[in-house]
């Protein structure tokens, strides 16, 4: 585009938007605590610190609201100094909040194998609590971090083992359907003809047909899943069904536009039969966009799961998953008297379905080749 | 002409996809509408005879024939499980509900969305675009079940700003009452959808805002609302409407958990109660309107598109 001046004489927020800005700039006020970065991250951890103390120990028994605003504050205040510090150490291209994300969902995991481990209180059964007192709020200085619920089963311990529902689940959801959905969507864009319109057909009327009458179908005769590996298979491989569509659409884009490009036509002029074509070409090739799509479509899965279980669909209670234990909060008097008890495993959810979103988001630019 | 007959075509195929799988899937829902209807202490007499009332022992073939023939003049049957009443009237009672809470739920996202997406584009990259566009990943990260909690704790029970949970029906306490209790659900859906919404406008308004007509009217001296509002927008919006009619197509029938939370009387609600307690005919139903109405919706969108903007007309693929 030729630069013209505007006839608007000092319209310098005209100039800059007629000019189209950059998409990531950086405002000019960052760069200035960049002078002395490692003073100004310290000052700001001791700054946060200082507001968590006083939130969680000086002002304990005040108002939930007052202690969230100081909390949320401290948070603020403690990432904006370790963006300031991060940049200092590693150069302005780094992404805190994308390292951020990578560090909660690697202690998540952690957590989630190794909770048998953990000094967790009990979470899960309900017949070992039955003497100590229920719906404690959280504490973070007590044996219950997090608070208990109605049955005194630790929130702490139950997320992290709703945890392991939530990331086995969506993980089996996501491999049965990239490697299903990937495979017909492959055939469908590189043979096109009378099998691309059977698939596509097919692709369509299982986007119509409501995915929760499909998925009560499904549970209500093979039973609501027991324990974690039952949920696992059951729920992952109805979720994986439902996301095959979506994985067959993309796979058949992604190969519409490959199938075109020169290296699959000179293999084919070099002599190598469709079936080589398909799996040496083709497969690699659309399986780099398919992962670099997983992160993001793994968010979306944990979401379903969550839904699943929050309709009374998914693991069975007491054993924990997200949606069930969100489920148990939803009743007014619940939610007035012990907000904590649906907001605890919220928290996690959110912050993992966030995680998995700017991660994935993140891999998305990195890989996006157009 | 060729493309819409086409168009026609495919989605009356997907139509009767779809009412075959309905009828082969509530064949495999265990458990079996006699022993719900009469109980499971009866007589195998009496269940002989329910089961040839209903004509459950007709070929397969035939009772599928026989019930899309009545299907599509708008007779659904009655169901089976107590209480007892045409299934027509069902739909016709829980299909408003939804309506309602879709439209309601587009047009908040939409107003919302829209300024949003006009504040983000004035500025690409500034402090106000980086802030919106954090939030509104933050938006699609919470599950809709969680943002109606939050919403319902925060506006309802603590500052009482809106009824908790309560659908009033327009013929029962007027249209003002229906709205205040429809509006927390309505948000609650568009707390996902606003979060897309604004996005994707966001971006159109930016290509918009590149190209040289706007040169041409902010050099003539056009403030920067009137070059917003009057040339951008408009070339700007047709993304955003092909995917608000999606969404709508999508949203009918499709918020059985913000039913199931508000406890509202809704087309999802109605499918998932029925097909938990074996309610053959109402399943069946139910999922042919929602099906009906998702494929409708879709196909009038794509048609209002090639309308809107002769650029997609030929070409497409």
């Amino acid at each position: 585009m030729a630069r013209s001046e505007p006839m608007v004489s000092g319209a310098e927020p005209e100039d800059r938007l007629l000019l189209g800005a950059p998409p990531e700039r950086r405002p000019p006020g960052r760069e200035r605590s960049s002078e002395r970065p490692l003073r100004s991250a310290a000052l700001g951890f001791l700054g946060s610190a200082g507001l968590l103390v006083l939130a969680l120990v000086v002002l304990a028994g005040s108002p939930a609201l007052v202690q969230v605003v100081l909390v949320g504050a401290g948070l603020v205040l403690a990432r904006r100094s370790i963006d300031v510090a991060a940049r200092a150490r590693w150069g302005n291209g780094f992404d805190t909040t994308a390292a951020l994300c990578a560090v909660w969902l690697t202690a998540l995991v952690l957590a989630a194998l190794l909770a048998d481990l953990l000094p967790l209180a009990e979470g899960v059964d309900p017949g070992l609590t039955l003497r100590e007192p229920g719906n404690l709020p959280p504490d973070l200085f007590s044996s219950h971090p997090l608070g208990t619920n109605n049955l005194s089963l630790d929130l702490l311990s139950r997320s992290i083992h709703g945890a392991r529902v939530s990331l086995l689940t969506s993980l089996m959801a996501i491999l049965v359907s990239l490697v299903v959905g990937g495979l017909l969507g492959i055939l469908a864009g590189y043979l096109r003809g009378p099998f691309d319109a059977v698939v596509g057909v097919v692709t369509n009327t299982v986007l119509a047909f409501p995915a929760l009458v499909f998925l009560i179908a499904v549970i209500t005769t093979v039973g609501r899943p027991t324990s974690l590996s039952d949920a696992t298979v059951k729920l992952g491989l109805a979720l994986g069904v439902i996301a095959t569509p979506t994985m067959a659409r993309l796979a058949r884009a992604t190969t519409l536009s490959l199938a075109q490009q020169e290296f699959v036509v000179s293999a084919r002029g070099m002599g190598a039969s469709r079936i080589r074509v398909v799996l040496r070409e083709l497969v690699p090739n659309v399986a780099y966009t398919l992962v670099s799509l997983a992160l993001v479509i793994m968010a979306v899965l944990i979401l379903a799961e969550g839904s699943l279980s929050f309709l009374g669909l998914g693991l069975q209670p007491p054993s924990p998953s997200w949606g069930n234990m969100i489920a148990d909060g939803q009743e007014t008097a619940v939610l007035r008297e012990q907000p904590y008890i649906p907001l605890v495993p919220g928290a996690f959810m959110f912050l993992t379905v966030f995680s998995f979103n700017r991660l994935g988001e993140r891999l998305r630019t990195l890989t996006d080749r157009s | 002409m060729r493309r819409i007959l086409l168009r026609i075509g495919s989605t009356v195929l997907v139509l009767f996809l779809v009412s075959v799988a309905t009828f082969a899937l509530v064949g495999l829902l265990p458990g079996s509408p006699e022993t719900e209807i009469l109980g499971p202490n009866a007589s195998a007499q009496d269940y002989e005879r329910v089961r040839d009332e209903l004509g459950l022992d007709d070929p397969v073939l035939t009772r599928y024939v026989d019930w899309l023939g009545d299907a599509v003049r708008g007779d659904f049957g009655r169901n089976l499980v107590p209480p007892v009443e045409d299934v027509s009237t069902k739909i016709a009672r829980t299909l408003p509900v939804s309506l309602e809470l879709a439209v309601l739920a587009i047009l908040l996202s939409l107003a919302i969305s829209i300024p949003a997406a006009m504040i983000s584009a004035h500025r690409p990259g500034g402090r106000v675009d980086r802030l919106l566009s954090v939030s509104a990943f933050g938006l699609i990260s919470v599950p809709t079940f969680l943002g109606g909690l939050l919403l319902i704790l925060l506006l309802a029970i603590n500052w009482r700003i809106f009824p908790d949970r309560l659908w009033v029906r327009p013929s029962e306490g007027g249209w003002v009452e229906n709205l205040r209790h429809a509006f927390l659900p309505a948000l609650t859906i568009s707390l996902t959808e606003v979060a897309v919404f604004t996005r994707l406008l966001r971006n159109d308004l930016i290509d918009t805002l590149q190209q040289d007509y706007i040169l041409a009217a902010r050099a003539k001296g056009m403030s920067a609302g009137h070059v917003m509002f009057r040339e951008a927008l408009r070339p700007s919006s047709f993304s955003l409407v092909t995917l608000a009619g999606v969404s709508l197509g999508r949203l009918i029938g499709g918020t059985v958990i913000v039913e199931r939370l508000f406890s509202l009387p809704g087309l999802g609600s109605l499918v998932v109660d029925a097909a938990s307690r074996k309610d053959i005919a109402v399943v069946q139903a139910a999922v042919l309107v929602v099906a009906l109405c998702y494929v409708v919706v879709n196909a009038a969108i794509d048609g209002v598109y090639g309308a809107l903007d002769p650029r997609t007309r030929r070409g497409s693929i």
